[in-house]
């Protein structure tokens, strides 16, 4: 399995306070990485620096072959997904408009939305807004965002937060499935209950570094 | 970058269509602030057009405030800015569909108010037809130096506030621009040169934004 990203003593700083204090990870292609840890650990921080969305202060990482300090951050964001607990999309637009725009921004045939709505369970949902979606509607939703979009890194904050057992298991379906294609799935999970039928590294982030990790 | 903004355009308007804040909240607020003007300045007062002409800019620009916060705040959510930025848009794509909404948002809402000036304070009706092309590059300008900054502001501590403490500056040449053109309709003066001023500074920040929104986005 290739490497798709790597940390190496990566600092992240939010002003002057420092929020990643030398993190070092590697992810590989049809891998789980999960980053637990406790509140303010810096795990979402370290999804956004992976997703181009935070810049490095120091120490050095590549995300697809793109240099996390010279590259351009634009193109690593288009290798990434990223899914949310609070959702990803426009609450006013509807689930169809919502995937439309997703597809057009991306440059995706639009052909992509059928498939990928029927692989969420979303067909009969299409025209609601988002904003009246229950939470694991929304959730997949996003999951339907990604499915569509097909990049190589998906970034999953929290993606089993607010979720029943059911969602759980669904969404636990989907990311394998994404998995054997050789998607990277990178997610943030204080209390994971997932167990993936998938190559899966854990690692334990405690003040903007790793604790522990451990690979399975 | 027109197939970026031309997306973008579509989506904003069509979030702002369904949420119909611009049409029940914002408008109202505009059409109630001239209606304010008139009741102070009394049935039996006429104001001359060039006063007229700077409440009727005033009001348009407290509109177009909360209609650029309103456009920056589409993407506010944690979520849904992460999940928009890692579809890697052409930023200057991103800035001409933003300002193109908030644009076409903040005409309606002046024809509508230019309307009003005319009932509410007395603007004659042939000098507020006389004047439209220079509404429409005055609202031009605030839609594109507002979306900028709209931008700018956006994620930051008390950005409702500090966004017209930025922007107010940067809009006063522009409401002088149009106060004074209508004023010079009005007089029978020449006033091509306040419209030739309302197009350099349209074409500066359309510019300035096209080179400057990727860089105020990821800062």
């Amino acid at each position: 399995m290739s490497t798709v990203v790597r940390l190496d003593d990566a600092v992240v700083t939010a002003g002057r306070f420092p929020v990643l204090t030398g993190l070092t990870l590697t992810a590989r292609a049809g891998e789980c990485l999960v980053l637990e840890g406790p509140n303010g650990a810096g795990k979402t921080s370290a999804l956004r620096l992976i997703g181009g969305l935070e810049s490095l202060a120091r120490g050095s990482g590549e995300v697809c072959g793109i240099d996390l300090r010279r590259g351009d951050r634009r193109e690593i964001r288009r290798h990434c997904g990223w899914l949310g607990h609070e959702g990803s999309f426009y609450d006013d637009l509807t689930v169809r408009e919502n995937l439309t725009f997703a597809a057009r921004a991306g440059g995706f045939d639009i052909a992509g939305l059928a498939t990928s709505v029927e692989a969420v369970g979303l067909s009969q949902r299409l025209d609601v807004r988002a904003a009246l979606l229950s939470a694991g509607q929304r959730r997949r939703l996003g999951i339907a965002w990604l499915v569509m979009r097909r990049p190589s890194i998906w970034l999953l904050d929290e993606p089993i937060a607010a979720l029943d057992t059911s969602a759980r298991i669904f969404l636990q379906g989907i990311l394998e499935d994404a998995l054997a294609k050789g998607v990277c799935v990178i997610l943030s999970a204080h209390d994971n209950t997932m167990e993936l039928r998938a190559p899966v590294s854990r690692l334990t982030i405690v003040g903007g570094r790793i604790e522990m990790g451990e690979s399975s | 970058m027109i197939r970026v903004a031309r997306l973008v355009a579509v989506k904003d308007l069509r979030v702002e269509w369904r949420s119909r804040v611009i049409l029940w909240q914002v408008l109202p607020f505009g059409v109630m602030t001239l209606l304010l003007m008139g009741f102070a300045e009394g049935p039996e007062t006429t104001l001359s057009p060039s006063v007229a002409a700077g409440l009727f800019y005033v009001v348009v620009l407290f509109v177009s405030m909360l209609v650029i916060a309103r456009s920056a705040t589409i993407e506010s959510s944690p979520g849904t800015a992460n999940s928009i930025s890692m579809l890697g848009l052409d930023p200057a794509g991103v800035f001409l569909g933003k300002a193109t909404a908030v644009f076409l948002e903040v005409l309606l809402s002046a024809l509508i108010l230019l309307a009003g000036t005319t009932l509410l304070l007395h603007l004659p009706l042939a000098l507020a037809l006389h004047s439209l092309p220079s509404v429409v590059l005055v609202v031009m300008g605030l839609s594109l130096a507002g979306t900028l900054y709209g931008a700018l502001t956006s994620g930051l501590t008390g950005s409702p506030t500090l966004l017209p403490l930025l922007v107010l500056p940067t809009m006063a040449p522009l409401l002088i621009a149009g106060e004074r053109t209508i004023s010079a309709i009005a007089t029978h003066q020449t006033w091509s040169s306040w419209l030739g001023l309302l197009i350099v500074f349209d074409v500066g920040y359309t510019v300035a934004g096209i080179l400057l929104y990727g860089v105020v986005e990821d800062s």
